[in-house]
């Protein structure tokens, strides 16, 4: 369910510039990366003036490490990844992340506690039983367009 | 030792080890607060608040019931919907057990939560939970009782978000603190923890 596979532009680019005979040929490009996200689902908001919190798990099928750099959301005015510390006394803090790592043939998530993609300035309402499209940058090029579901406010996990 | 005799040896052991981990966990000195000072006793807390309805509040309003209460605010994405929607489901789980077990939502951010505010965020989670708010010095007291601390930073988007103490604090109806729920613990800690609030509020009765 919302699996969404992506290749990257630029190996898709570069296989039609140079007139290669099919496309698979560029999938077997040593550098090529098979990106994919599983689960995504978002917290309904309410109203616009908060920011709006999204989870998705990213998989990475492909013979090289690649890196989450950043997000776009045209339903957000700044989109990026945060992730939540607790520290050793139970204090919990939010800060913009760095470059997310996923090794070749590993996954990372984004969940409650951990990352998430931090929706600001939200231009119109998460609003329950909708779907907004986010826009995942990878450090090889890749742009993978994913479709969130948007949950209840109390949702806890994909599954509602 | 026959195979059979030999399974049933090793599944013994392994029972009598998760039960010690349990027991560790919830009852023995793996229970309370990692570091920092333990809450008082509500009885010994000195704070007044205003409630989701408007009404005052203070730490007296809450003895002779069992609590949870947290710190939070309703502009915070990912660790307060999350910390509600556990505690959602935690009273989902005791169902009629929790009817009278108070669950406070305390905000750290009393410019943006007002009453208002906090009414309507609160109505979105379960209906136990309620919200309290108040001036800067009266979020400050409150938060000195319970030893918690809070602190505004400023973000990125012109914008600020709140760093504060995110564990659950759990009291019995005495006002005896009893244990903290740390920020998403699993509902299989959790729930034993607030049962054993909830049992020290019947022997508080008995005496
Ligand atoms: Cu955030």
């Amino acid at each position: 369910m919302f699996k969404v596979f992506a290749k990257g532009f630029l190996g898709l680019a570069v296989a039609l510039v140079m007139n290669l005979p099919t496309m698979s040929a560029a999938q077997d490009a040593s550098n090529d990366t098979l990106i994919s996200v599983e689960n995504p689902w978002a917290r309904a908001s309410i109203g616009m003036s908060r920011p709006g919190g999204a989870y998705l798990t990213i998989r990475n099928d492909g013979k090289d490490t690649v890196s989450l750099v950043g997000l776009r959301a045209e339903i957000s005015g700044m989109a990026s990844v945060h992730e939540t510390r607790t520290n050793s006394d139970g204090v919990s803090s939010m800060t913009p992340a760095e470059d997310i790592a996923i090794p070749a043939g590993g996954t990372v998530a984004l969940e409650p506690g951990g990352y998430h993609a931090m929706l600001m300035q939200l231009q119109s309402p998460l609003v329950e039983g909708e779907t907004f499209p986010l826009t995942l940058l990878f450090s090889d090029g890749t742009e993978l367009e994913v479709n969130v579901p948007i949950l209840g406010v109390g949702a806890r996990g994909p599954e509602g | 030792m026959g195979k059979a005799a030999k399974f049933i040896a090793i599944g013994a052991v392994a029972i009598v080890f998760a039960l010690f981990i349990g027991w560790w966990q919830v009852d023995g000195p793996g229970a309370g607060p990692v570091s920092g000072e333990r809450p008082l006793p509500l009885t010994a807390m000195d704070f007044n608040l205003t409630d989701q309805d408007g009404a005052d509040v203070s730490p007296a309003s809450l003895i002779g019931q069992p609590s949870l209460v947290f710190f939070g605010f309703t502009y915070c994405p990912d660790v307060c919907p999350t910390t509600l929607s556990d505690i959602s489901g935690w009273l989902d789980d005791l169902g009629t057990e929790a009817e009278d077990l108070n669950t406070i939502l305390i905000t750290v951010d009393p410019d943006r939560d007002t009453v208002e505010t906090l009414a309507e965020y609160v109505s979105y989670f379960h209906p136990q939970i309620q919200g309290w708010t108040g001036s800067e010095d009266q979020i400050a007291d409150a938060a000195e009782g319970f030893r918690a601390t809070y602190e505004k930073v400023e973000g990125a988007d012109g914008g600020y978000t709140m760093n504060h103490t995110a564990g659950v604090f759990l009291f019995d109806a005495t006002g005896r603190f009893v244990s903290i729920i740390d920020y998403h613990e699993p509902r299989e800690f959790a729930v034993p923890k607030i049962r054993r609030a909830m049992q020290d509020r019947a022997e508080g009765a008995e005496s």
